[in-house]
């Protein structure tokens, strides 16, 4: 960038902070980042219509923008019939998220491929912990009254430690909702910060549930209240909301996390979840991340995607990059 | 072989060619050369004008230079498939529209690829933009020709119609200009630019495979030459025009006096006004939008960002790392953001004025790009330091340059965003609906969008105020630019009125008032002396002196045009208002009918007709009152979630040279509509009898009407004419009289491109129902459209 030594000019670019390996510290809840912080949907949703189409990957680099989301990917059961062979499966696929033929193909026999995280239910961490063991897949769980975060604050905490000590390595919590509605961002704010010292040495997601929040504006609000707490990662949803992850709030989030940076110096971590189903949707949020933050959030320490059933889609997509044929449900191992 | 696990580490977006396969094997079928389409055929190809792809700088076709002789084939086919077109019922008009829009859809690909290679925009634009509004564009005149005959009841086709398109939207502005004219019964010699012919030649396959009738739509190619061919031509009906301000104003010289009506889409410097509480993520993306959508060569490209001072530091550096995303390339490249520039005139005309700017202290940001070896291309440039006096902030660049000013307070981004002899388009950022409305009502422009840029559909007019032309395209606004009145005018034409006797005159004059009685001149609501100190004889018919009139001369004018300028506030007040006024008026004149007949009775007009021309004006007066809150504007059906005002807004000044003929009745038919839609005038009696106006002062006087909406000078209409014809702080100007008279003002309006409306003075029976209307509203008004996107 030439930017002019002139007197009008006299803020350097932004720079996108240097990722963080560390954690969030968190800092007292700050109003003046985040009141009145205007978000014009139509011009969020038009961004977000665009950056699909103003960007796109082909071939080879496609291939590797989809083996790229599985390495991204909490690959995820919360399913109210989850048990302990589900979780199984689901982790034998989180050790193999490629058929063999596949990943021959595609010239990574020799890299070690998984997916980001496998994420269950609290009571599904410990089988989860045993099938991933020596994978160095890290486990999450969902916490706190999960998908409500409705129970007690000390039932909440509890669920928290209980997972922790299950040996989980990241928690997805939940916020009460009603505190962004009622604009009580102290007790978000302490909420999220009680839990944050529950997770202990464990990374905390700060899922804001936007579908229920509505709007873009409480959208960024929440971001950087959950921030502030110390959320090491923001997430979009619990999947259970009537409307799940959208471009336009992942849109409002990453901007949300580009602002807290700018400010703390700090790498937040951003989590699209649910209703995300294709290798599409896979492409579209990674170029978000591309064209907003740059390539360290499409790396797992900072980018996941909260997904199920994207994964058997991508593997589709990439037998078919490396046959040439279409490919068939069938003939790839199920989650 | 790319090593995938080396790209999961660059994470690059490689390449993402579309494939250009069946239009280079199209191009390859013509290698000979394109001839021109005349009569539903193509003309055996002169190939002697070569075409470009600017991105490779490559030859790509060959197309020939439209001589004389084939514009007048053209004209000639247009003209005899024009009464046919015409006769046409509606409903097959809008089925022959219909198809050609599906015809479009079918070739939309195709098209988008032709037009990229042609023109150098990128891929995506030309697939997700240009094509796809080509297409509705055929569509929603498609519905308009189903229902000419009872939307617009008493208007009737111009006849054959001239179109010249520019390079930078080839095929869109093809749409814009054929689909409106053909809806209305138009027929059409269209001549695409120079460097850009090729859709337009697509697009005459089209309609012959679409089964147009032969001649209504004649596609003739050619450089500007073969454009005044056009423009001169002696047999069209109406020229349309879009294109530089500059080639502008000489069409306006050109057509002047010659009866063809005229539609103008000029140039622009719009400004995009970003205020402290707007969305800063929002508009910088706008900027992307504004400026860098199809190489910022755009007329209505936010080409002048002006932001607040309190957000200017923070949204520069938003901008500036937004640059850095830009990719700029091979247009063919579906993630290209940034294409070739058009031809390398264009190039260099860029180059040239960017580094006058930087010889003028600008100082640049550049998006760090890496350009092609090859072709015409530009980095997205932010110009900073720009003075309201710099090149950059004054000419059109048309290309991806920007400059960026601050400022401090709404008044302060209203008086920079309109500190332009243009008056395309603005674009306002603010989350509040009370400012954003505000700004967007203040700023001079045809189009106003708040909160996005760049936005268009066919159901919402565009088109400019001040020096970025007249006419809309697009909505009902657009139909009326190529349809006129139906009413039988007068074939009669005005007797010259008698050179003014300015020397003193030997007989006796019958006033017919006991006490005499000096008409001066009514400036700014007060009677003034003329500043020539001298008068004119006013005669009867019988050519007994009847009166003295102030002999008015320039700056007469120039002072009642300054008084016009002051009386800004009538524009702003309500239509309510206004029409109290005019009642008031009418009811004013009304006490004095009798005295106003016995006044025109002494220029020799018959006792009958004297009262009825009284009785006439009183009337027109209620009528005009009426009208004064009624003439709305409109909501447009555009996008989702998207609120399009179409208001009607006053031209502003507006000179009126009215007919010798029916002093009262003529002067108040013209003068009438002006005022109550905003308008403030300045007018010129009728040369012979002014004294029928002059004794309206008072009637002024005792209406509440304020001071500077109605100026009256009294003098020789002709030269009076010329001086407010080349006013530049005049928007309007309306003339009725004599040939040599009318084409003298349009010809002078082309230095501001100030709206004229010119006819014979015997054009209309002042005293009959065709001498008022709603046509003399759309007169009077200028419509802008508002894009007011909305969601929470």
């Amino acid at each position: 960038m030439t930017t002019s030594a002139s007197s009008r000019i006299d803020t350097e670019p932004l720079s996108v902070v240097a990722p963080d390996p560390g954690r969030n510290p968190g800092m007292a809840l700050r109003e003046e980042m985040f009141a009145g912080h205007p978000v014009n949907t139509q011009a969020a949703e038009r961004r977000a219509a665009t950056l699909a189409t103003r960007r796109s990957v082909k071939k080879a680099h496609q291939a590797a923008w989809l083996v790229n989301a599985i390495r991204c990917m909490d690959l995820t059961t919360l399913a109210g019939d989850d048990t302990q062979a589900r979780v199984h499966r689901l982790c034998a696929k989180a050790r193999r998220p490629l058929a063999p033929p596949i990943v021959e193909g595609l010239g990574l026999a020799d890299y070690p491929l998984t997916v980001g995280a496998v994420c269950v239910y609290p009571t599904m961490v410990a089988a989860a912990v045993k099938a991933l063991a020596g994978s160095g897949i890290p486990v999450a769980s969902v916490a706190t009254g999960f998908p409500a975060g409705l129970a007690p604050m000390r039932l909440r905490l509890a669920e928290i430690r209980y997972a922790v000590e299950a040996g989980a390595d990241e928690i997805d919590i939940v916020i009460t909702r009603e505190h962004v509605l009622t604009g009580n961002w102290a007790a978000l704010h302490d909420e999220i910060r009680a839990m944050r010292e529950a997770c202990g040495a464990a990374h905390m997601k700060a899922i804001l549930a936007t579908g229920d929040l509505k709007t873009l504006r409480n959208v960024y609000s929440a971001s950087m209240v959950a921030m502030q707490a110390g959320a090491d990662f923001i997430k979009t949803s619990t999947g259970k909301e009537a409307v799940n992850a959208t471009l336009p709030v992942s849109l409002v989030m990453v901007r949300a996390l580009r602002d807290y940076g700018e400010e703390t110096g700090l790498a937040i971590g951003f989590k699209p979840a649910g209703g995300m189903r294709t290798a599409k949707d896979a492409l579209s949020w990674q170029i978000l991340m591309k064209e907003e933050m740059g390539g360290d959030w499409l790396k797992p320490a900072l980018f996941r995607l909260g997904a199920s059933s994207m994964l058997g889609d991508i593997e589709r997509q990439l037998e078919h990059h490396v046959t040439g044929r279409y490919a068939a449900a069938s003939r790839h191992a199920i989650a | 072989m790319n090593d995938i696990a080396v790209l999961m580490e660059t994470m690059d977006y490689g390449p993402a060619p579309e494939d250009p396969g069946i239009v280079i094997a199209w191009l390859e079928q013509h290698a000979g050369g394109f001839g021109h389409f005349i009569d539903g055929r193509f003309t055996d190809p002169a190939a002697d004008h070569p075409i470009l792809n600017p991105a490779t700088g490559e030859q790509i076709a060959t197309i020939s230079q439209g001589t004389a002789d084939d514009v007048d084939a053209a004209v000639k086919a247009a003209r005899a498939a024009q009464p046919k077109w015409a006769a046409l019922s509606g409903h097959e008009r809008a089925k022959h529209l219909y198809a050609l829009a599906r015809h479009i859809q079918q070739n939309a690909r195709f098209l988008a690829v032709l037009e990229t290679i042609d023109n150098g925009k990128p891929i995506r634009e030309s697939r997700d933009i240009d094509i796809p509004l080509v297409a509705r564009h055929f569509y929603h005149h498609a519905g308009w020709a189903e229902l000419a005959e009872t939307e617009f009841p008493g208007l009737e086709p111009v006849g054959v119609c001239g179109q010249i398109i520019p390079w930078n939207f080839p095929l869109l502005m093809l749409a814009w200009k054929i689909a409106p004219a053909l809806a209305a019964g138009n027929t059409v010699v269209l001549k695409p630019a120079e460097y850009t012919p090729l859709t337009a030649l697509a697009f005459a396959g089209i309609c012959r495979n679409a089964g147009l009738p032969a001649g209504v739509v004649n596609i003739v190619t050619g450089d500007g030459a073969t454009g005044a061919l056009i423009v001169d031509h002696q047999d069209i009906d109406k020229i349309a025009f879009t294109g530089s301000t500059e080639v502008g104003r000489r069409i306006r010289a050109a057509t002047a006096g010659t009866n063809k009506r005229l539609t103008l889409e000029l140039g622009g410097k719009s400004p995009f006004a970003v205020f402290q509480d707007a969305d800063l993520d929002a508009a910088v993306e706008g900027v992307v939008d504004a400026i860098w959508f199809n190489q910022g060569q755009v007329c209505c490209a936010g080409s002048r960002i002006l932001v607040q001072e309190a957000v200017a530091d923070r949204f520069t550096a938003l901008l500036s790392r937004r640059m850095e995303t830009l990719r700029v390339g091979d247009p063919l490249d579906k993630y290209t953001d940034v294409g070739a520039i058009v031809h390398p005139v264009q190039l260099e005309r860029i180059t040239g004025l960017v580094e006058q700017g930087v010889a003028e202290g600008a100082q640049l940001i550049r998006a760090q790009v890496t350009l092609p070896e090859a072709g015409c291309f530009y980095a997205p440039t932010i110009a900073c330091d720009v003075e309201p006096a710099s090149i950059l902030a004054t000419e059109e660049i048309f290309g991806p340059v920007a400059t960026l000013m601050r400022f401090r307070t709404p008044d302060d981004a209203v008086a920079l965003a309109n500190n332009t002899r243009y008056g395309l388009a603005a674009s306002v950022w603010s989350e509040s609906v009370n400012l954003a409305l505000s700004v967007a009502a203040q700023i001079k422009a045809g189009v106003v969008w708040v909160n996005c840029t760049n936005v268009f559909d066919a159901a919402a007019g565009f088109g400019g105020y001040r020096e970025s032309g007249f006419g809309r395209e697009g909505g009902r606004e657009g139909m009326l630019a190529y349809l006129k009145p139906a009413r039988s005018r007068s074939r009669r034409a005005e007797t010259p009125p008698a050179p003014l006797a300015t020397t003193p005159t030997e007989g006796a004059i019958e006033t017919g008032v006991a006490i005499d009685r000096t008409a001066k001149l009514y400036v700014g609501g007060k009677q003034s002396r003329p500043d020539s100190g001298y008068s004119y004889t006013v005669a009867s018919r019988k050519g007994q002196a009847v009166g003295l009139a102030g002999l008015g001369n320039r700056k007469d004018i120039r002072n009642a045009v300054e008084a016009a300028q002051k009386g800004a506030a009538w524009g702003r007040a309500t239509g309510h208002n206004r029409a109290q006024v005019l009642y008031y008026l009418a009811e004013n004149l009304s006490a004095r009918a009798d005295e106003f007949a016995g006044r025109l009775r002494g220029f020799g007009i018959a006792r009958a007709a004297a009262s009825q021309e009284v009785e006439t004006a009183i009337r027109r007066t209620f009528w005009y009152a009426a009208w004064a809150d009624k003439f709305d504007g409109a909501v447009h059906q555009t996008k989702t979630s998207n609120v399009t005002l179409a208001m009607h807004e006053p031209l502003g000044v507006v000179g009126i040279l009215t007919p010798v003929e029916a002093p009262l009745a003529g002067f108040v038919s013209l003068v009438l509509p002006a005022i109550a839609m905003g308008n403030r005038v300045v007018a010129v009696p009728s040369q012979s009898w002014p004294l029928a106006a002059t004794d309206l002062y008072q009637v002024l006087d005792t209406s509440d009407m304020p001071p500077g909406v109605v100026n009256i000078v009294t003098g020789e209409r002709d030269g009076l004419a010329a001086t407010l014809a080349a006013h530049d702080d005049v928007q309007g100007i309306w003339y009725f009289g004599g040939d040599t008279g009318r084409e003298a003002v349009e010809r002078a309006s082309a230095g501001n491109l100030k709206q004229t409306w010119t006819a014979d003075g015997a054009a209309f029976d002042w005293t009959g129902a065709g001498a008022q209307g709603r046509d003399f509203l759309d007169r009077a008004t200028q419509v802008k459209n508002i894009w007011v996107p909305y969601g929470e």
